[in-house]
């Protein structure tokens, strides 16, 4: 976190991490029945654009409604075009659906640390999502692609609802073509005319094309099916400390003041979301109260 | 071209089997392939085999007269298809439908059964094998049953 606001500091002098910021919604694309994505863009100019790692997220204002942490699921080379993917669920995302071109929303942020993507060069990495999981992974997608070179094999191993729950569908399409990339997507129920895989995620986990020992898994979705997706891959060979996920509590503040994140010892908001698997195995089992 | 038998010892699923039961196993593998739509077996028939997959997509489906073939579950190269030929009374619980051109190995599970019979240390090594596979299913099962990805997750 320290380091985010530092970079912030650098780039805009005044930086604030708990002043939010208005935006202009730019673009909205309806994903699916209840998924959005919003453009936006900073409404008094370039001072307020920030560089953003993939796997951080926003705290998205919607004026006298209410504020709630968002993921970043854009492109981190291009920080001027802030893109946020949700699911309108609660009071909050269910007003923001409403959103048009034009319209404004107050953004501060970025906050928590994000994928080690700069540690991984020359391996196996293995993207693993659950659902609007991909939103967050998204993002370090666009990274890894553009240094494509980098890396060992690239595996997406995606999985939803149902087919109609499918995500960046047409960016789906886009990656399944390319040569250097393997996309598996599946669903747990089948449904319309779908001819692809249908079971869990975690299946796709135990017969993905990956190096086990050269491998770095970044995983990120409902806790269970992380759960269970670590606990493939640790059949599979890959290494506790090769194994990165985004956790999700309830963030308020961002900045770790408020405690409402509280994972243990750290603050999912300050701390994470991002972490390794190895040095928080321990607090998955723990029940929230 | 490799045959059943190497194919066999490569597969991670006979991995450390000793020779005498590959040698018999191999008695009992024969090649079988499946156009577009085929039916592996159907729920209810007898259940006298199981696959390999060495090349396509097999799809398990449960058939509702309301809602039609329900697919369940994708298997895919290199996969296990079927282990009821093993639990009593030996009779397929789901349809196993090709979705494209599938090759496969066929082992003769009435084959197989008969010689487990007689040897208990084949009929353990299987009951090992095929275990973790039935365990796996098993708990994707209950993760789809979940429905992490609903509303309220």
């Amino acid at each position: 976190m320290e380091k985010t606001i530092e970079t912030n500091r650098k780039t805009n002098g005044q930086y604030d991490p708990l002043i939010t910021h208005p935006y202009t919604v730019k673009r909205v694309i309806n994903e699916t029945h209840d998924t959005f994505t919003l453009h936006l863009g900073p409404t008094n100019g370039r001072n307020t654009i920030f560089p953003f790692t993939a796997g951080q997220f926003n705290m998205l204002y919607m004026y006298g409604i209410g504020e709630i942490p968002i993921s970043i699921s854009g492109d981190p080379s291009k920080p001027e075009q802030l893109v946020h993917t949700t699911r309108a669920v609660g009071t909050v995302t269910k007003a923001m659906r409403g959103l048009k071109k034009g319209h404004s929303i107050g953004v501060r942020g970025p906050y928590g640390n994000g994928w080690p993507l700069d540690n991984l060069e020359g391996k196996d990495v293995v993207f693993i999502a659950g659902g609007i999981g991909l939103a967050p992974l998204r993002s370090a997608m666009y990274q890894v692609l553009a240094n494509r070179d980098s890396y060992g094999k690239v595996v997406l191993l995606y999985g939803t609802r149902t087919p109609i729950d499918i995500l960046f569908r047409k960016e789906l399409e886009r990656w399944k073509s390319r040569f250097d990339l393997d996309v598996y997507v599946t669903v747990d129920r089948a449904i319309g005319t779908w001819r692809g895989y249908v079971g869990v995620v975690t299946i796709l986990v135990s017969r993905a094309p990956y190096d086990p020992r050269n491998t770095v898994a970044l995983v990120c979705g409902p806790e269970v099916m992380m759960r269970f997706s670590i606990m493939e891959l640790k059949k599979r060979g890959v290494k506790s400390e090769h194994i990165y996920l985004s956790m999700e509590r309830n963030m308020k503040c961002g900045v770790g003041h408020c405690g409402h994140c509280q994972l243990g010892p750290t603050f999912v908001c300050k701390d994470g979301p991002v972490y390794r698997y190895d040095e928080i195995d321990y607090l998955l089992d723990i029940r929230e109260v | 071209m490799e045959n059943l038998e190497s194919i066999l010892k490569q597969h991670p699923f006979f991995e450390g089997l000793l020779d005498k039961h590959i040698e018999f196993i191999v008695g009992c593998a024969s090649n079988a392939r499946f156009k577009t739509g085929e039916f592996l077996f159907r729920e209810g028939q007898e259940a006298n085999h199981f696959y390999l997959i060495r090349e396509g997509t097999v799809n398990l489906e449960i058939y509702s007269p309301q809602k039609g073939a329900i697919t369940i579950q994708t298997l895919d190269e290199g996969e296990i298809v079927g282990w009821s030929w093993i639990i009593s009374p030996y009779q397929w619980r789901f349809d196993a439908r090709s979705v494209d051109m599938t090759r496969l190995i066929a082992l003769d599970g009435k084959c197989l059964r008969d010689k487990c019979n007689e040897d208990p240390e084949l009929g353990f090594e299987l009951l090992k094998r095929f275990s973790p596979i039935i365990e796996q299913r098993l708990v994707a099962t209950k993760i789809q049953l979940l429905d992490l990805y609903g509303k309220d997750d």
